[in-house]
């Protein structure tokens, strides 16, 4: 599945899609087949505050536990509430399965991130 | 691939679906596994049941020719050196199938605890490629491969036969899925192994056969609520603890563990394994703690998951006796966060029983 371009990445398999103020995050295709088949999904509730680099919230698949870290600070604004039910949404489609938007506390922060071929690269070099 | 105890195994075959659709094709068709990492000890010699009936718990003197059973090897303490399946497959002829990580361990515990009997013991781990296929449709693909008739034997008796073109292959009803299905011990070379793996593969195409691995071993084992060693079963927990009082026969001839247990009976239980359903959103996993309604910590996950067959979070935990009530709660502490689950009956998962 192709990495969007107008989305940036984190070197722990998170995406965020940044609009203005406002960004959209969710886990990579590559995150969702290391894992393989997801069957939980924990995130913050909205109004909750996350900040960059640390975790907001686990993915579970029958096999793994994963954390999730947040790609940028900010305040939870909405919470993908279909994963809650059907999680298994992520693996079909990881890159529109969202699980939050985010009020981004600053823009700048974002610098750091990569793009969808620096991602691409990173994924090939850790070896898949 | 994971380091299985020395052997590199998948986890999962992901070109095939994944745990879950590996896990289903076992509860409703058919799956094959290769478990050639378990191991075998033969033992023969005109005092072999002699030898078997001192180092394993269950009566291995009621096995007639060509049937198995579920037993164990246990330490003087009534704690366990390993599960094992003994099949009797001939007059004096005994053959324990072990598991991968307790290999070593075994063979040597076996070795010395039966030198006083006249009877020979030999690890043939490595002869032999095991392949489970495991499934209400087993019998049908594996009867396309053999000249031995199959509905003629029963779950947990083992016969031999021309499968594959391979002749005298040691063919058993067993598993470790809670559903029907075969294990056969092919030569162990690496052509005939291959050669085998896909004429069964190919051969239950029809039945919609996927391979599956470690993954899904363990949740189909789990749903059944079957031991796992080093989890449900160990060698500081006890039979009595793990709730593996019908493969312990008492009332035969003494074995290795017997008077320990008798003093285990009397003193009464400390712990005892229970089946756990999460009744809040979280998954219990392995070496989760488990927390009564005021906070006190009461014990522990032994194996979680989620449970594809049944869809739902499941696990088996020790608990002290006061807290196995069917219907009591609990919390387990999921990464942080108490969540409450249900004692429930053990095993979670029961096969339908077969139609007439």
């Amino acid at each position: 599945m192709p990495y969007p371009a107008d989305y940036k990445y984190t070197k722990e398999h998170e995406w965020i899609k940044i609009d203005g103020n406002n960004a959209t995050v969710g886990i990579t295709d590559h995150a969702q087949e290391s894992l393989g088949d997801i069957v939980f999904v924990e995130l913050p509730k909205p109004g909750a505050e996350i900040t960059a680099g640390k975790t907001f919230g686990s993915v579970e698949s029958v096999k793994a536990v994963s954390d999730l870290y947040a790609p940028a600070s900010g305040t939870v604004t909405e919470v993908n509430g279909d994963l809650a039910t059907a999680p298994e949404k992520i693996n079909k489609d990881a890159h529109a399965s969202w699980m939050l938007k985010l009020k981004l506390k600053d823009p700048n922060e974002l610098n750091g991130l990569l793009s969808a071929a620096d991602y691409e690269k990173f994924v090939a070099e850790e070896g898949g | 691939m994971v380091d299985f105890n020395g052997w590199d195994m998948p986890v999962e075959y992901p070109s095939a679906g994944g745990i879950i659709a590996e896990h289903n094709a076992v509860r409703n068709g058919v799956g094959i596994f290769d478990v050639s990492h378990m191991g075998d000890i033969r033992l023969q010699g005109p005092e072999a049941l002699a030898a078997v009936q001192h180092i394993s718990m269950n009566d291995a003197s009621r096995l007639a020719i060509g049937q198995a059973q579920y037993s164990a090897l246990l330490y003087p303490q009534g704690t366990f050196v390993d599960d094992v399946i003994v099949h009797r497959l001939g007059e004096d002829d005994y053959l324990l199938v072990i598991n991968a990580g307790t290999r070593e361990k075994d063979v040597n515990w076996v070795r010395d605890n039966t030198r006083q009997f006249a009877c020979k013991v030999e690890d043939l781990s490595d002869d032999f490629t095991q392949i489970a296929i495991q499934g209400p449709q087993g019998v049908n693909l594996l009867q396309k491969l053999t000249d031995a008739n199959l509905s003629a034997v029963k779950f947990y008796w083992v016969t031999r036969g021309t499968v594959c073109g391979l002749k005298n292959i040691l063919i058993a009803r067993t598993g470790y899925t809670a559903e029907d299905g075969f294990e056969i011990y092919v030569p162990s070379d690496e052509a005939t192994s291959a050669r085998v793996w896909n004429q069964v593969l190919e051969a239950g195409k029809e039945f919609g056969v996927i391979p599956c691995g470690l993954g899904a071993r363990n949740t189909l084992r789990l749903e059944g609520a079957l031991s796992l060693y080093g989890h449900e079963i160990s060698d500081t927990i006890n039979v009595w603890e793990a709730g593996l009082d019908r493969f312990c026969k008492m009332d035969k001839p003494d074995f290795v563990g017997r008077a320990a247990l008798e003093k285990a009976k009397t003193a009464g239980l400390q712990r005892t394994l229970i089946g756990l359903e999460m009744i809040e959103r979280g998954i219990a996993r392995d070496g989760y703690k488990v927390f009564d309604h005021d906070g006190r910590e009461i014990g522990y996950v032994t194996s979680g998951s989620y449970a594809p067959f049944l869809k739902k979070n499941i696990a088996l935990a020790y608990v002290p006796p006061e807290f196995a009530t069917l219907g009591s709660t609990m919390k387990v502490e999921c990464r942080s966060q108490g969540v409450k689950a249900q004692v429930v009956p053990i095993p979670f998962y029961k096969r339908p029983k077969k139609q007439a």
